[in-house]
């Protein structure tokens, strides 16, 4: 199951970090951040909970860029 | 400018007017600290949120970035402005207040650049549809193009964009493509005529039937394919972020030897130890290693070329794909639909017992059922309506040709493998093209020519491949020697390879792609109808006349919207220009920042230097990979 998100954040490194954030969230089979387009593709590991996994996704990001945004429909 | 960036730009200027007043007063002012204070009010203006951030990185374990990069240099800087004043010296805290402001003006800089480019890119997409028109009791009604159902009738009035694909059942316009291909002749339309959503309608009101919901239709797969591309990561990308991960914390470790090795050193040696000159070479140190330069003008630069691509009608689904089209060298193309128009028409037909008309008659009426493109065009020579009822019996003998019984006559069409399959004594033709036979009652009557035109600019096309440094072009062709020599010698084509089945041409391919060294890529041309397997078997599948099909934009890596041959020379063009405008960002920025770095290290480079060199090089950089959006001439 793949689902993208919309996200704001700063730097192109940040980015890089938040991917980095996401790939290691427990759930999440892979996670890619583009920074052009402001947009976060994951890809989640068969059934788990999104909503879930996202909100621990968010936070990890959080943790490691303190100024970046996950939006979450 | 966002909200961020205004309030971001407010702070530059409150933080930058302090600082002309202070270097105007400061020696007014004879106490060190009160000095400093006031030193520290533009220091914090413009730099609290890099503090902040970086102290949070501290607490997260997130250590080397660039704000922690910048927190340590400036404080370094004040901290040895004050062990000077201390110590009865001069004390100069302006460069760790500049240090800061020049990075928040970079940083400001970068993100206005990169918000205006994403602008840029996506205004030349603009092919995504607000809303469509569906008449509701006489009354027209804007509707969400998401709830619009298949076979619904849509309105398009003049300007609109089409928001879904399907055909028109009423009225007839002029239609510009710009958006989906690139090409800027406008299109007519009329009632029949399938259209594509993101194109717009220029001069009359449209009725359409939608033959697909939005998710389906043109617009929304390109779009999709477009937003995917960035995220598809080329090498140079890759090995920017993995050159970060480790980059950062090298540069301040050996930050950190400086400050502590030379000084124990020379205390060892017994002379001075200068503790606060290495530590201010430490901290000009890591104001120049900043690696922002290079992490944010690498992305930009692909992003640019993937949009400025799709600005001409060349989609191309990741930086991946742009890498090694820049590295194709080799070029092979499937014959119809590519070089030729694929659209078969009777050029003429030789007969000897009976007349023209006749042969046209009985060889249109018995390949009736088929919807070979032959048949097709058998259909459109005889330009008579086609009795259906008079035809029966009908067996089809695949790749021979078609026999059955058209008003209780034996009819028999087909290539010569047919006419000796049933013992028919024919002629050869000595025109170049397809050539049908037709038999009836078991009586050689005469042959049928069938020719695929070739497109008004396939010629220019690989003469323009090879002028941009294409060192071979191959054809191949399920057609006969004869058609696949004269179309290759016509068009230029180095080498051709005729008489193939489908399943021959992934062979073919793959003994090319054996024979040629790894750093040459091989791209593969197709027009999408039956040659998946080729399309994804080459180092890169092109697909060109896309529009539409769905097969094609799956299989292929790039897609050419239009079917004009000169765009594949084209998409390497920009494929090539940006990999060369990454490579430069690559080597300018490493390359000063290397030079800063050695003489900060032995001190002829001051903190200045070091920002300007850092600040400088990061506009340099992201003005050169914008440059990338500018492929219109290529």
């Amino acid at each position: 199951m793949k689902k993208t998100y919309n996200i704001d954040v700063d730097c192109a490194n940040c980015a890089e970090k938040m991917q980095e954030a996401a790939k290691k969230t427990p759930g999440v089979k892979d996670a890619v951040v583009s920074f052009m387009t402001l947009k976060m593709k994951v890809e989640f590991e068969d059934g788990v909970d999104e909503n879930a996994v996202m909100e621990q996704v968010r936070k990890n990001c959080k943790k490691v860029e303190s100024d970046c945004e996950i939006f979450l429909k | 400018m966002n909200k961020k960036q205004k309030k971001l730009l407010i702070r530059i200027i409150v933080a930058s007017v302090c600082v002309v007043l202070l270097m105007i007063f400061s020696k007014y002012i004879s106490q060190w600290y009160i000095r400093l204070a006031l030193y520290m009010i533009p220091y914090l203006v413009s730099g609290y949120d890099v503090l902040i951030k970086a102290f949070k990185g501290i607490i997260n374990g997130q250590l080397f970035d660039e704000n922690f990069l910048m927190t340590i240099a400036t404080l370094g800087a004040i901290g040895v402005g004050i062990y000077q004043a201390v110590n009865g010296g001069d004390d100069d805290y302006l460069e760790a207040v500049a240090v800061m402001l020049l990075y928040q003006v970079g940083e400001l800089f970068q993100s206005y650049a990169v918000g205006k480019s994403r602008k840029n890119i996506s205004q030349l997409m603009d092919i995504r549809p607000d809303y469509a028109n569906i008449e509701v009791d006489g009354q027209l009604e804007r509707v969400d193009p998401d709830e619009v159902e298949i076979g619904s009738i849509i309105v398009v009035n003049p300007g609109e964009k089409i928001p879904l694909d399907g055909y028109i059942i009423e009225g007839s316009s002029t239609l510009n493509t710009s958006a989906l291909t690139g090409e800027s002749i406008p299109r007519e339309v009329s009632v029949g005529t399938e259209v594509l959503s993101g194109c717009i309608n220029m001069t009359g009101v449209l009725k359409i039937k939608t033959t697909k919901d939005f998710e389906e239709s043109t617009a929304s797969k390109i779009l999709d394919l477009v937003e995917n591309a960035a995220s598809r990561k080329s090498k140079s990308e890759n090995f920017i972020s993995k050159f970060a991960h480790y980059y950062t914390p090298i540069v301040c470790f050996s930050a950190l030897a400086l400050a502590a090795i030379p000084p124990i050193v020379l205390a060892i040696i017994g002379n001075d130890p200068m503790v606060e000159t290495w530590i201010y070479r430490a901290c000009t140190f890591l104001v120049i290693s900043c690696p922002c330069a290079v992490v944010i003008s690498i992305p930009l630069s692909f992003f640019a070329g993937l949009g400025g691509a799709s600005s001409q009608g060349v989609l191309i689904k990741g930086s991946n794909y742009l890498e090694t089209l820049s590295k194709v060298k080799y070029v092979v193309f499937d014959k119809t639909g590519t070089i030729t128009k694929g659209n078969f028409e009777v050029v003429d037909v030789h007969h000897n017992t009976i007349s023209k008309e006749q042969i046209l008659y009985y060889a249109a009426h018995v390949e009736s059922p088929s919807s070979h493109p032959i048949s097709q065009s058998l259909k459109r020579a005889y330009d008579k309506k086609i009795d259906i009822d008079i035809v029966s019996d009908i067996e089809e003998i695949s790749g021979h040709g078609i026999k059955g019984k058209v008003g209780g006559v034996d009819v028999m069409a087909g290539n010569s493998k047919m006419m000796k399959m049933f013992g028919i004594q024919y002629m050869d033709c000595h025109h170049a093209g397809t050539i049908v036979h037709v038999a009836i009652n078991g009586e050689y009557v005469g042959h049928i020519v069938i020719s695929d035109e070739i497109k008004a600019t396939s010629e220019e096309a690989v003469k323009s491949l090879k002028e941009s440094g294409v060192k071979k072009t191959i054809m191949l062709t399920g057609d006969d020697e004869r058609v696949a020599k004269e179309v290759a010698s016509k068009v230029g084509i180095d080498e051709y390879h005729a008489g193939l089945l489908p399943a021959d041409k992934v062979s073919m391919v793959e003994k090319i792609i054996g024979e040629k060294s790894e750093k040459d890529k091989l791209a593969f041309v197709g027009d999408g109808i039956n040659d998946a397997p080729v399309l994804s078997r080459a180092d890169i599948g092109i697909a060109m006349g896309a529009m539409g099909s769905d097969a094609a934009i799956e299989a292929a890596d790039v897609v050419l919207m239009d079917d004009d041959p000169k765009k594949i020379s084209k998409a390497i063009r920009i494929s090539r220009k940006c990999i060369k405008i990454v490579y430069e960002n690559i080597v300018f920025a490493l390359g000063v920042k290397f030079i800063c770095l050695v003489l900060g290290a032995i001190g002829i480079a001051n903190l200045w230097v070091a920002v300007i060199a850092d600040v400088g090089v990061m506009i340099i950089a992201v003005i050169n990979a914008m440059r990338t959006l500018l492929v219109k001439k290529l």
